[in-house]
């Protein structure tokens, strides 16, 4: 589902002196549906690096990534845009809003961008609010005034409201409790069950082992820091 | 009030003219062919409005320089001429403009509108149906319908070429919402064989229907912002409405009060001190033709 | 699929200086195109040959046409230039009394459009007016106030109700943010992402303020000095900037 075949990345940084920093090389993977692969290695490894490449939004200098059969390296944008919408999701660290819209309705917009009509989309928002203890005085809130936590598991409710056959999770338990990890282990798990390929990164191991079935070191790829 | 004016003599028209200092009906010869070839060209496109090179007149301007300048440039030495002034054949303005014609150029004039052959009107159409072989020529002060609503002629004249009309229905619109009715009672503008909208000159809405499909032809004349603009006989005219609120030729809700036509356009005259008032006719000729077929109104003598 | 509009090789001088040169691309049906750069940068200038404002000098602008397929704007007659201008394309102005009548009432306004393509009831051209003008979020009890009595954020919200009654196809915005306050700004933003997204626009917005782009666009152009010097997804360009000048644009935006 999805395939990494020799992929680099390097930085050039134009108004510091050209600096040229070659962040990650040669990296070859692959991840099939129901598997769930891990990207491990040193802060600064490259791990979120190279998350951000396979979702397009790095670019990358050299190789193929390939997410369901489509080529990502080189793509139009409106090809990116469309896999992001229907095939690739991804949930970031941080939660970035549109002011003035509602938490019920930030959940819920991805799958309104895949035609899911809006009583359904709202009712499967709210079930995951519900599921992950957003209590519901918030649901007509906006999220931009909510705590980290809080922050996070909308940006988790939203990246799993729709199927994705193929996600990209970055720390996805990060600055939760106990109950709440557990609720997001769960839907990981769930989501591997319908047949989803996922990298995660994981700096909780006992998440780690819990649900990735194979880890990937990244600093193997790491110029300089390869062993 | 029925015999012309002229003054009594053996000297005929032709006699009378060429005695005078003026050209035959005070313009050059040549200023009468451009004055032509701008009238063959408004008739040819009806409702469009052809610049023309306006002279100087005896009258200043605002005082039918534009009609003027057409109706001589018409006339010929055999035509019958009438002048009205909102209807009237007595006011001053349409005394002045007769008499000028009588003097430079000679022609028999009349009061009656079945007689005459070029009839020059201020803001009214007459009452009496014209026919093929008439003229009728209209004054005009502002010749351009869009220009209170866009100031710039250079827009006005693209709108009018494109065909760009949104702007005069929302000036419709506009009345509607503030007033509850379309406010226009004069100047109406209309849609000329489904292309212009031009403006008829001030005459109020109730002559508008007249407009389309006279067997007689239409020239307007606008001296001071030099265009005329004409209407062959039998083009199609259409005052310009919203569906829900259609066109109404409205008039005073009278009868005249000399000779009690229910169907003639009403002037309101205040009789007395204490505001009594009643309502004639504004066609005279209409007036006094009922009256003298023996019709009278409430307050006929 | 086609595309709704294909830019080839649009190019601009004013005498010595470049307006702006060999610009070229493709923009689909529902795409917001971003076009950001400093003052002098030439999105101005490119935004008004694109929309049929200014003549460019070389290059080709084609839009597919309802009624006859992909048609070539800059050579098209003005009379069909302005008919596109009024039914498929809308152009939001920076300021709104450049893009509205401000002698004509807030109904009259947003009805226009519909009036120029042949609306005729009056009944129906006001209740689709007071409809828009919910749409943007102005009190239906203003359709028959004059917009010198309202506020800029509501100016330019009847600017977009105004242009957008037609149902165009593509809409052209030139910093359609600017000069509002930051609390207007945010609300018309939200209110064009959504009006984007519920009619399925096409839209080029020029703008230097990279926020908006970040909001609105899915694409993104940046300019210096009359060229394009990157392009691509917006995200990207913004979070991963390859060109020198877009690294020091991204990078001078100050964090709040």
């Amino acid at each position: 589902m999805i395939e990494l075949e020799n992929v680099s990345k390097t930085f050039t940084l134009h108004n510091q002196g050209s600096a040229v920093i070659e962040v990650i090389s040669g990296v070859s993977l692959s991840v099939v549906p129901g598997e769930c692969v891990a990207l491990t290695g040193a802060s600064g490894a490259g791990k979120s690096t190279l998350m951000r490449m396979i979702y397009g939004n790095y670019l990358t200098q050299a190789g193929s990534i390939r997410i369901g059969g489509t080529e990502l390296v080189g793509a139009a944008p409106r090809d990116v845009i469309a896999l992001r919408r229907e095939t690739l999701g991804y949930v970031s660290q941080f939660l970035r809003v549109v002011p003035r819209v509602p938490t019920v309705d930030v959940v819920a917009e991805p799958l309104r961008a895949v035609g899911v009509a809006q009583e359904d989309a709202l009712a499967r928002a709210r079930a995951l609010l519900g599921q992950l203890n957003i209590p519901e005085r918030l649901w007509a809130l906006s999220p931009t005034t909510f705590s980290g936590g809080e922050q996070q598991r909308v940006n988790i409710a939203r990246g799993f409201a729709h199927s994705y056959p193929a996600m990209l999770l970055d720390e996805p338990t990060a600055s939760l409790d106990a109950a709440n990890r557990e609720v997001v282990l769960s839907l990981i798990e769930a989501a591997k069950a319908r047949g989803a390929a996922i990298i995660g990164i994981f700096h909780d191991e006992a998440a780690r082992s819990r649900v990735c079935d194979r880890e990937i070191d990244v600093s193997q790829f790491t110029p300089g820091l390869a062993a | 009030m029925n015999a012309p004016f002229r003054e009594e003599g053996p000297q005929g028209p032709a006699e009378r003219a060429e005695a005078s200092e003026y050209n035959f009906a005070y313009l050059d010869e040549q200023t009468k062919r451009m004055i032509r070839r701008a009238i063959l060209k408004g008739l040819a496109i009806p409702g469009y409005q052809v610049p023309f090179a306006s002279r100087e007149m005896p009258m200043p301007y605002g005082w039918g320089t534009g009609g003027v300048q057409v109706s001589a440039s018409v006339l010929t030495p055999d035509d019958m001429l009438k002048v009205i002034d909102q209807g009237a054949d007595d006011t001053t303005n349409a005394v002045s403009i007769r008499t000028f014609f009588e003097r430079t150029a000679g022609v028999e004039t009349t009061t009656q509108t079945s007689d005459a052959t070029i009839i020059q009107t201020r803001h009214r159409i007459p009452e009496a149906p014209l026919t093929e072989g008439q003229i009728l020529v209209y004054q005009v002060p502002i010749p351009e319908p869009l220009r209170f609503l866009e100031p710039r002629e250079s827009e006005t004249r693209k709108m009018h070429s494109l065909e760009e009309y949104g702007l005069m229905h929302v000036k419709l619109y506009e009345d509607i919402s503030r007033h509850g009715h379309i406010a226009t009672s004069y100047a109406y503008p209309v849609r000329v064989e489904g292309r212009y909208v031009m403006d008829p000159s001030p005459i109020p809405k109730f002559d508008n229907p007249k407009l389309g499909d006279m067997p007689a032809i239409q020239l307007f004349g606008a001296g001071r912002e030099q265009r005329i603009y004409a209407l062959p006989p039998y083009t199609q005219v259409v005052s310009l409405d919203f569906e829900d609120h259609p066109f109404e030729p409205s008039k005073a809700d009278h009868c005249c009060g000399l000779c009690g036509s229910a169907e003639s356009y009403l002037d309101e005259v205040i009789v007395d001190d204490s505001g009594g008032r009643m309502f004639v006719c504004s066609d005279t000729d209409y007036c006094e033709a009922r009256r003298a077929a023996g019709h009278k109104g409430a307050f006929a003598a | 699929m086609t595309p709704l509009l294909s830019v080839s090789g649009v190019s601009k001088r004013y005498g010595p200086h470049i307006g702006c040169a060999d610009v070229s691309f493709d923009l689909y049906p529902g795409e917001v195109m971003g076009i950001v750069g400093e003052s002098g940068s030439g999105k101005s200038t490119l935004l008004n040959c694109l929309a049929g404002h200014l003549p460019p000098d070389a290059g080709r602008v084609v839009f597919d046409t309802r009624s006859e397929g992909p048609k070539d704007t800059v050579t098209m007659s003005e009379p069909e230039r302005r008919m596109l201008g009024r039914t498929d394309w809308a152009f939001v102005h920076q300021h709104a009394r450049d893009g509205l009548r401000m002698g004509v009432s807030a109904g009259g306004n947003v009805g226009e459009r519909l009036m120029a393509v042949g609306a005729r009831h009056y009944g129906d051209i006001r209740g689709k007016a007071t409809d828009w003008l919910e749409r943007v979020e102005i009190d239906a009890a203003r359709v028959d106030d004059r917009p010198t009595t309202f506020s800029g954020g509501m100016q330019q919200r009847l600017q977009i109700a105004r242009n957008l009654v037609t149902g165009p196809r593509l809409v052209f915005m030139d910093e359609p943010t600017g000069g509002l306050d930051v609390s207007v700004q945010a609300r018309l933003l939200d209110l064009l992402r959504g009006l984007v997204r519920d009619m399925g626009l096409a839209a080029i917005i020029v703008t230097h303020d990279l926020a908006v782009v970040r909001l609105l666009a899915d694409r993104l152009m940046v300019m210096k000095d009359g060229h394009v010097v990157e392009t691509g997804l917006t995200d990207q360009v913004l979070d991963d900037p390859q060109h020198a000048y877009s690294q020091l644009l991204v990078s001078s935006v100050l964090q709040v």
